[in-house]
């Protein structure tokens, strides 16, 4: 099986790196881009019969930092 | 006293780390990563710079989880001394034992350069051999020094005079120029900058001998 983590910034914490995206597109003429928020995409290859409560604890554990980002889990 | 310095794959201050506490007084042993204890009636554990296991996922996340961190955990918890700086501070933060956390430079540029800092508290071991409002001449060299922690943190770090060190001159966006800062014991200290690059005058600059000269003098005995 396989999960897909996605790892993002949370809401208030200045993301530099999107600016500057942000800023990039601009000055390559894409009008309206109001924000960009860059993150992380993971791909884990679970053995079967991982929960989505271990995969949990895995992104608490390692592969967020709670105290600056949020993670969301796609199990397939 | 007895130090112990960390070493992890992609560490490279830890040498500079050590120089600066033995010339201070110290015994210095250097500990590696795997490692799973501290040497015996150790006082104070180093955290050096670096880029350990190159900065993967984030920068200190793989060396926090690493065998060793969990003995300097352990030190921290019973009340032992641990200084981490810059790769170091982040590594502490990664493993919670100091609050918040260091986000990329607000920007964007690694920046290596010296910087003024100002000593924000006396109170501790680390900062006694200065006077609170001196400002220090301190290198700094990294690409995440933007310290971030939500209200409540920034509260108690500033309602408990654990805020160490701040910059004169805000190089990376942290907030409330927060340069270092100490855990609720005032016995371990995380700064960005480095005292250890500025320990000997070959290195251009001494303001950061009297942290390792006051730590040695204080743990001495200890």
């Amino acid at each position: 099986m396989k999960a897909t983590v996605h790892v993002m910034l949370k809401t208030g914490v200045l993301d530099p790196q999107g600016e500057a995206v942000r800023h990039a597109l601009g000055a390559l003429g894409f009008e309206g881009v109001n924000g960009v928020r860059q993150g992380k995409v993971i791909e884990l290859d679970l053995a079967d019969g991982t929960t989505e409560a271990d995969v949990n604890a895995m992104c608490e554990k390692l592969l967020a930092n709670m105290v600056i980002e949020s993670y969301r889990v796609d199990l397939s | 006293m007895k130090a112990a310095v960390v070493v992890f794959p992609g560490s490279n201050c830890d040498r500079d780390l050590a120089v600066a506490f033995k010339a201070a007084g110290a015994d210095v042993e250097m500990v590696w990563h795997k490692d799973t204890d501290l040497p015996t009636a150790v006082d104070i554990v180093g955290v050096p710079g670096g880029f350990s296991f190159g900065d993967y996922l984030r920068c200190g996340a793989i060396a926090a989880n690493s065998p060793i961190c969990q003995a300097v955990k352990a030190h921290a918890t019973r009340g032992g001394y641990v200084l981490g700086i810059c790769n170091g501070f982040q590594v502490l933060t990664e493993t919670g034992i100091l609050p918040g956390a260091l986000l990329r430079n607000a920007g964007l540029k690694y920046i290596c350069k010296t910087i003024g800092l100002k000593v924000a508290t006396s109170q501790s071991v680390y900062t006694e051999g200065y006077n609170a409002g001196d400002v220090i001449d301190i290198p700094i060299a990294h690409h995440d020094g933007n310290y971030f922690a939500d209200a409540a943190t920034l509260d108690a770090l500033h309602g408990e005079d654990r805020v160490a060190f701040t910059y004169t001159d805000n190089p990376n966006g942290s907030m409330d120029d927060i340069a270092g800062i100490l855990s609720a014991n005032r016995r371990v200290l995380g700064m960005m900058p480095h005292p250890e690059r500025a320990a000997d005058p070959g290195h251009g600059g001494t303001d950061g001998q009297a942290l390792f000269r006051a730590v040695a003098a204080q743990l001495a005995n200890a």
